[in-house]
């Protein structure tokens, strides 16, 4: 083996050997700096003879290029390892939590009514509001319970000592609007409502939809065919209707409407009391009296009205067993309505 | 209303199931509430009789008896009911007996005597909620009868419930005419034909209508020589208890009997405790009157009373008074069958806080054809269960105030369009027979009478439910309206709910909804000075006032939650809060919310400061931001009571002031007990109403920004600074940051370093560094002149 043989395989060795980029570049300088043991070679070449000399120099060279190769891939490869590296030591525990606000929740009441909503507004129906302190002729005279009728008792009525009172539905928004505008009508009045009632299953405070649709033509029939789309589409799935004759004073006929439990799909549990059945809302056929105290002609228009309780549509819907719970604004409550 | 259908079953053929009929008359209109046995399950149970009762010589309470069951030899029982006595026929469960809830009757020592079987109580029979001692059967029971089959227990009791109305309805006889209707197939109502007692003397009371339009019809009659410390028979007595009522005694039970079964309110009087004659008169105002019940009322004037000659002795309708009522002594009673008029009754009772069998049917009409039969009919059965001799029946009347049913025209037309469904018209016709009408054809439908006792059929409307009732709701088909398309405005003005509670919710804010009514001494603490709507009637003391602010409810909410360990609250709402205004009030529309706690959840990574004024600034900010119109909107230093007096800000929209911002004041921190201090927020809900994006042209020239520090008084606010730089950086300022807020070493005190971020941008060409300069340079002099701003080096 010549000289340049062995220093080559030196050189190779302990370019190998470099670990880190700094003992790569003291090999670099060692072997190939300007007075580096493979330059120095090729001062030797003036003591060779003329004829020799570029091939010994073509040699030397090759050995130089052998080496700076050799240099250059440890190199790279040095640096993959610290990017390399450096990633390891970079990593994190991705199942940490992330950072910032979390979520916060709609109302389960606000979201089913505004589920409701978008519902009839998809039907061309309007969205009105009224006043939630009331007078008697819109809260009650109005709707044809004139004072002393028996059936004022079943509406437990917040009074105010002038004679006010809190509106204890929301029938009177449809009153106010047909003395307003003219039919043909169609719209929903969602709101606050009070009666004067506390326990497991009434709340003093609540929330009613109103709907009325007035026409010329507005028929018993289409009242069904309202009802049956509207709530398929709030459950999103098919159900029963029932509707029974009942009595209401600002409707003739009325009806109470019952649907198939949505708990037990109408087989009966303890949410239907056994019957399959689910009373969800009262209608009928607004009363001629009603017309005639908003100015309308009980001869040409018929409609119709309802009316849902949306906190009652909301428990069913999310299925929450306690009325009370929408108003107690418990945090662990509030929390679960996040994706509704 | 409770039917025992026995009882049913004696007016009207039933011939289906209790619960087919209860689905049918439900979807006829009389909801079914509740089919309940008429007793619990039980056996061997017999009427037996107590030939003896001993002291147990081992027990003081206990008796041991010798009882008879009619056949075979006496059965000795061990009993410890105080009324068990020689010569009482009781209910004894014998050995091998079942109780309700499964209690098997077996042979047994009590203290060392035997006893073969057990004497029930009505309680342990299930037959009454509360019994003292044993159940006492009268003396003509037959001893060795099987108990459930000599009172017929084996009963069904169905609960309807009875819309207001139908008063016609509130009586077996009325709900039997409904079945007959409702099931039809050829079934009769059984009478109640009129069947007159004769009377057996002369003796009469006067009776005087001195109110006719209020009381047309009075009949009287009296009866003496009445036994009514006797006690009904079983059978009333079941069928009072059945139908939900106590038996009192044969006088009280048969009223109470006739008015449940023929719907027919009565009163009886004491006639010895009745002076003269008896008036149907009005009340006089200030009138005072002791009830039955012991209570005293004082009349407005407008009801409607009896009295007598030495004053009212009962509010018509509604109540007898104390001063002639029956007691078990009577002897002498008057009848009174009357009928009174629904407009003179209604709303009386409630007024008085009164709620009476009588007053719920004269309210809501009885039957005016129906006085007489009522009275004969009690007549009869007082003298059958306590004896006495009736005088004759003393009709006074004024029949040009009785009511009148009008006919009614029902059209065919009508019919149609309202139901959206056509019926035969036989079929028209056949259910408005069965209803007891008249019917008569006429070219374009009917002219149709009612019975006198159907009040609620006035109208053609009603006529079109009492068809779409009989026919069935379900043959009603759904059908949807085709209406006319009309495609409404989208304004803008109104601000959209959704979107603005989305936002909130996005910032973690969790939507409340708390009462409308607020605890008026909270409220009070919170906004002294500001006056509120109190209710008449509150549910609760702490719920008496209408809320001025959505605030009270809030921190209410926030302090329940931070009880139940909830560290970080983050509350909001939308609704109404009521102002007095004069004598009206004002609804408004407001949003608010509440924080309180950490400023972020809780996190591995995130530092753990608390939540404050500026934390609520930037999330309503957010929202005013989403109005498209955030310049509109001002945060102005202000004070209000219930707020940190350096940390609150009134908010204004173009000048007018929408809302409030600020820290909760520390001594309402403290008077709450609130562990962190919240920061709240409220605005009128309508300021947040957005404009319409209003496209701008982009600079295709580089922005420059230049930074500044000033040192300006402590009391100069950053909406000074603004102000003036704005005014003084010309158009080309198109943004101005504020990244450093700073005081302490190096800045003299009462003075603050502000360090602004200007960056300017012109549309038309690229700033030098010459014009960013000479831009800076005439802000500072500015800055300089107008508010004594230094520039800090």
């Amino acid at each position: 083996m010549t000289e340049l043989a062995r220093l080559t395989e030196e050189a190779l060795a302990t370019i190998g050997a470099s670990d880190d980029l700094s003992s790569l570049d003291a090999a670099r300088v060692r072997w190939l700096g300007k007075k580096g043991v493979l330059t120095e070679q090729l001062k030797s070449l003036g003591a060779l003879p003329a004829a020799e000399r570029p091939a010994a120099g073509q040699r030397i060279n090759d050995a130089k290029s052998r080496v700076q190769d050799a240099i250059e891939a440890r190199r790279s490869a040095l640096e993959r390892a610290a990017v390399e590296q450096a990633l390891v030591a970079g990593r994190i525990d991705v199942t940490l939590p992330g950072r910032g606000e979390t979520r916060g929740t709609l109302h389960p009441v606000t979201l089913a009514r505004l589920r409701i909503e978008a519902l009839f507004r998809s039907a061309g129906f309007t969205i009105e509001a009224g006043p939630e302190i009331e007078d008697d002729f819109h809260n009650f005279t109005a709707l044809n319970l004139p004072p002393d009728h028996p059936a004022r008792a079943m509406h437990d009525t917040f009074y105010f000592p002038d004679g006010r009172l809190l509106r204890t539905h929301t029938s009177p928004v449809q009153v106010r609007t047909m003395l307003e505008r003219a039919p043909p009508l169609a719209l929903i009045a969602p709101g606050r409502v009070y009666r004067c009632d506390h326990d497991l299953t009434h709340s003093p405070m609540f929330h009613q939809l109103e709907g009325l649709v007035v026409g010329e033509h507005v028929s018993f029939a289409n009242m069904k065919a309202a009802l049956q789309d509207f709530l398929q589409g709030f459950f999103e799935r098919d159900l029963a209707l029932r509707l029974r004759p009942s009595y209401f004073p600002f409707t003739e006929p009325s009806a109470e409407v019952d649907m198939t439990c949505v708990f037990c799909d109408g087989k009966g549990c303890r949410v239907c009391k056994h019957t399959g059945w689910l009373e969800v809302a009262g209608c009928g056929m607004v009363h001629p009296n009603v017309f005639r105290e908003c100015k309308l002609d009980a001869e040409r228009w018929t409609g119709y009205a309802f009316g849902f309780g949306i906190d009652r549509l909301a428990m069913l819907r999310y299925g929450v067993n306690d009325l009370r719970l929408f108003f107690e604004n418990d945090l662990r409550f509030l929390r679960q309505f996040a994706s509704a | 209303m409770k039917v025992p259908l026995s009882w049913l079953e004696e007016r009207v053929r039933v011939g289906i199931d209790a619960r087919t009929l209860g689905s049918r008359l439900t979807l006829a209109g009389f909801e079914r509430e509740g089919l309940a046995p008429a007793a619990p399950p039980f056996s061997g149970v017999v009427v037996a009789e107590i030939l003896e009762a001993k002291p147990h010589p081992q027990a003081d309470k206990l008796q041991v008896c010798r009882v008879s069951t009619g056949s075979g030899d006496p059965v000795q029982i061990v009993c410890g009911a105080r009324n068990a006595r020689a010569g009482l026929k009781a209910a004894l469960a014998v050995v091998g007996a079942t109780l309700p809830g499964e209690l098997r009757i077996k042979a047994a020592k009590l203290r060392g005597i035997e006893s073969f079987g057990m004497l029930c109580s009505a309680k342990e029979l299930g037959l009454a909620e509360t019994s003292e001692g044993i159940l006492e059967l009268p003396a003509d029971a037959p001893a060795g009868r099987d108990l459930r089959e000599w009172l017929d227990l084996d009963d069904e009791i169905l609960e309807l419930n009875v819309t207001p109305n139908r008063g016609d309805a509130m009586s077996v006889l009325g709900i039997a005419r409904e079945v007959a209707a409702i099931l039809g197939e050829g079934r009769r109502v059984a009478g109640p034909a009129l069947q007159p007692v004769p009377p057996a003397s002369g003796e009469r009371r006067r009776v005087r209508l001195e109110w006719p339009e209020a009381a047309p019809r009075f009949v009287g009659r009296v009866i003496r020589g009445v036994d009514n410390t006797r006690q009904s028979p079983p059978w009333l007595r079941e069928r009072l208890r059945r139908a939900g009522q106590r038996s009192i005694s044969p006088v009280v039970d048969v009223t109470n009997y006739v008015l449940l079964d023929l719907g027919q309110p009565m009163h009886a009087y004491d006639l010895a405790k009745l002076q003269g004659e008896v008036r149907a008169r009005r009340a006089l105002v200030g009138e005072t009157l002791t009830l039955l019940d012991g209570s005293a009322i004082t009349l407005f004037g407008d009801e409607l009373v009896i009295a007598d000659g030495a004053g009212a002795v009962g509010l018509a309708g509604i109540m007898g008074g104390e001063r002639t009522a029956v007691s078990t002594t009577t002897t002498d009673v008057f009848f009174e069958s009357a009928w009174f008029s629904p407009q003179a009754i209604a709303g009386r009772a409630r007024r008085h806080g009164l709620h009476t069998d009588a007053s719920q049917r004269f309210e809501r009409g009885v039957d005016p054809d129906g006085q007489a039969r009522a009275l004969e009919r009690a007549t009869a059965l007082l003298i059958e269960i306590a004896g006495g001799s009736a005088g004759p029946t003393e009709i006074a009347e004024e029949p040009g105030f009785l009511p009148r049913r009008a006919s009614v025209r029902l059209r065919r037309t009508r019919l149609a369009r309202l139901l959206g469904l056509a019926p035969a018209d036989a079929a028209v016709e056949a259910h408005l027979r069965a209803l007891g009408m008249s019917v008569e054809p006429v070219a374009d439908g009917w002219e149709v009478t009612p019975p006198g006792y159907r009040f609620d059929i006035a109208i053609e409307a009603d006529l079109i439910e009492e068809i779409a009732r009989l026919a069935g709701f379900d043959t009603i088909p759904a059908v949807r309206l085709e209406a006319a398309q009309r495609i409404g405005t989208a304004a803008s003005s109104i601000p959209d709910e959704s979107r603005v509670l989305e936002l909130l919710a996005a910032r973690g804010y969790h939507e409340a909804i708390n009462f409308s009514f607020v605890d008026p001494a909270l409220q009070k603490q919170i906004f002294p000075g500001i006056p509120a709507v109190a209710l008449a009637n509150p549910i609760a003391s702490d719920l008496a006032v209408m809320r001025v602010s959505l605030w009270p409810g809030l921190l209410r909410a926030v302090r329940e939650n931070l009880h139940r360990q909830q560290d970080r609250v983050r509350l909001c709402e939308h609704g109404t809060v009521f102002l007095p205004d004069g004598t009206r009030t004002r609804e408004v529309d407001m949003l608010a919310g509440v924080a309180c706690g950490a400023r972020w959840p809780e996190q591995w990574g995130s530092a753990k400061e608390t939540v404050d004024f500026h934390d609520l600034k930037g999330d309503l900010e957010s929202l005013l931001a989403a109005t498209g119109g955030a310049g509109r909107f001002t945060f102005v230093a202000d004070r209000l009571p219930c707020l940190h007096p350096g940390r609150a800000a009134r908010i204004t929209r173009d000048g007018r002031g929408i809302g409030w911002l600020g820290e909760l004041h520390p001594e309402l921190v403290r008077v709450l007990e609130l562990t962190y201090v919240p920061v709240l927020f409220e605005v009128e809900f309508v300021a947040l109403s957005a404009e319409k994006p209003q496209f701008r042209e982009l600079s295709r020239f580089p922005q420059v920004r230049r930074d500044l520090a000033i040192v300006i008084d402590e009391a100069t606010p950053l909406s000074a600074i603004r102000e003036r730089v704005t005014l003084s950086g010309s158009s080309l300022l198109r943004e101005l940051l504020v990244f450093d807020v700073y005081r302490g070493p190096g800045i003299e005190s009462g003075r603050k370093s502000v360090a602004l971020g200007l960056i300017f941008q012109d549309n038309s060409r690229t700033l030098t560094d010459v014009d960013a300069d000479r831009l800076v340079a005439a802000i500072v002099a500015d800055l300089s002149g107008a508010l004594d701003a230094k520039t800090r080096e």
